[in-house]
């Protein structure tokens, strides 16, 4: 069982060979998205942090970048700087270009504003995206897949139909020695006690506990019921009543295989089987953090129909509701059906989700990669702006 | 074949999930605690949601893939919507001390 793949210097294996601009500040994301505009074959990673935080977040967004410079699919880095922000710059780059790959770094300030910034990041980008084009696919064996899930403007039917078929593609990738990541810390709220049961080791379990009451606290540190943040109005709408609800139906999306570790937002995954990454439930900060953790590929189960995608992790969106499938069929890569009696449909399911993983793996393009839905995303980030 | 009007998860269950739009005075039929069941129902269930599969007295947990997901924060009757008007969360709950 392979797939074709692109060789990195590390070891990695890419699925993607695109060149990353990635803003190091809020203040650098119009340059960033200008030259990523611009130069076909580059995509911007734009996030709202990088200053005015505290020590805490300052951190958790430097490793985040750094993670993200990682990512496999990524065959070289622009890092494009305001030049006064608090995160450091050149360790960014420094960490980033430990993985092999070609990092440059273009400060605005530096450079003497805008203008001459996007002309000079369109020559470094287009340089680095013609040298990229040399590299070939090569074949990998599907240990080598490091594959992400994630459930997104849920209803009922994800916990019926779609989070378990995704559920059943991770169960078939953790046979075959890939790696599989999951998230979503407050959709564990109410279901943690099954999670805790499949962790591996008693210090597993002992940290699944812990990022839920982490992340409950937070929730309720706001003194209010945090339903209509979670579940969400749209949840809601969709026949999910309360966070326990949905946390249920979401962590079939992980399978049903032992948790061997949890790791926290922005860390790189680095060994086989199955992770959670500690992480909130929105789409721009999880993607972010799965993304960081070294995913190549994003299998993405919606109810009623969440568009996006990442700039640089292709995102497989699959619903089990038929209305769904019928009025967003721009959106939604592959459609499941509920299952009659006697049918086994989710298990099928699950192979045809494992079979299309690898197709995607080996250049098939999705949906939503295609569009170039899912520019905008974020960092999560737990302090105020300061 | 017919195709399913709703949805039981668990046996443990006291709610369904409506697999299609559902009409008040609509009768489902269901297996409850291993007997079939007719249930009426007493107000519409849109597609997705969920009704009552036997009276859960308030305060009681509301049961459904064999987990509590919270509880009737009033009398729910054989048959009714269970939805945000009648069953709160325990979890993420801020607003009690």
């Amino acid at each position: 069982m392979s797939f074709l793949g692109f060789p990195r210097p590390d070891g990695q294996v890419g699925v993607r060979n695109h060149i990353a601009i990635i803003s190091t500040v809020i203040c650098a994301n119009d340059v960033t998205l200008k030259i990523a505009q611009q130069v076909e074959g580059a995509v911007a990673f734009l996030h709202d942090q990088g200053c005015c935080q505290t020590p805490i977040d300052l951190n958790q967004v430097t490793k985040t970048l750094v993670n993200l410079g990682k990512n496999p699919n990524l065959a070289g880095v622009l890092l494009l700087s305001l030049g006064c922000e608090s995160v450091l710059v050149e360790e960014i780059r420094e960490r980033i270009a430990a993985s092999g790959k070609p990092v440059k770094t273009l400060s605005i300030q530096q450079i003497g504003g805008m203008l001459p910034a996007v002309a000079e990041g369109s020559r470094i980008t287009q340089e680095m995206v013609i040298k990229a084009s040399t590299i070939r696919r090569e074949t990998f064996d599907d240990s080598h897949l490091i594959i992400g899930v994630k459930c997104g403007a849920s209803d009922t039917t994800s916990g019926l139909i779609s989070n378990p078929a995704a559920g059943a593609a991770f169960d078939l990738l953790y046979d075959h020695g890939g790696t599989c990541v999951f998230g979503e810390t407050t959709e564990f709220l109410g279901a943690e006690h099954i999670l805790m049961r499949r962790a591996a080791t008693p210090e597993v379990k002992k940290k699944i506990g812990e990022i839920v009451t982490r992340m409950e606290q937070r929730a309720k540190m706001m003194g209010v019921d945090m339903r209509g943040g979670q579940p969400t109005t749209g949840n809601i709408k969709g026949g999910l009543t309360t966070i326990e609800e949905k946390s249920l139906g979401a962590i079939v999306k992980g399978g049903t295989k032992s948790i061997q570790g949890v790791y926290e937002y922005g860390d790189k995954v680095t060994k086989k089987g199955l992770y959670i990454v500690d992480s909130p439930g929105r789409e721009p900060e999880f993607l972010t953090g799965i993304a960081a953790a070294g995913v190549q590929i994003i299998i993405f189960s919606t109810g009623i129909g969440a568009p996006q995608g990442f700039p640089f992790v292709p995102v497989l969106k699959i619903t089990g509701n038929p209305k769904t499938e019928k009025y967003l069929p721009d959106h939604i890569d592959k459609f499941i059906k509920l299952p009659e009696e006697g049918e086994n449909t989710i298990a099928q399911a699950g192979e045809e989700i494992y079979q299309e993983i690898k197709a995607i793996a080996s250049g098939k393009k999705t949906k939503a990669e295609v569009l170039g839905y899912g520019q905008f995303s974020n960092i999560f980030t737990v302090g105020p702006v300061i | 074949m017919i195709k399913k009007r709703a949805i039981v998860i668990n046996s443990k269950d006291n709610v369904a999930t409506a697999l299609d739009d559902l009409k008040a005075g609509e009768v489902i039929q269901e297996e409850v605690d291993s007997l079939k069941k007719n249930i009426k129902l007493n107000q519409d269930i849109p597609f997705g949601h969920k009704f009552s599969l036997k009276e859960i007295p308030s305060a009681s947990p509301v049961i459904k893939y064999g987990e509590v997901i919270g509880t009737a924060s009033e009398l729910i009757k054989v048959g009714d919507y269970v939805h945000v008007h009648n069953l709160k969360s325990n979890r993420g709950r801020g607003d009690i001390k």
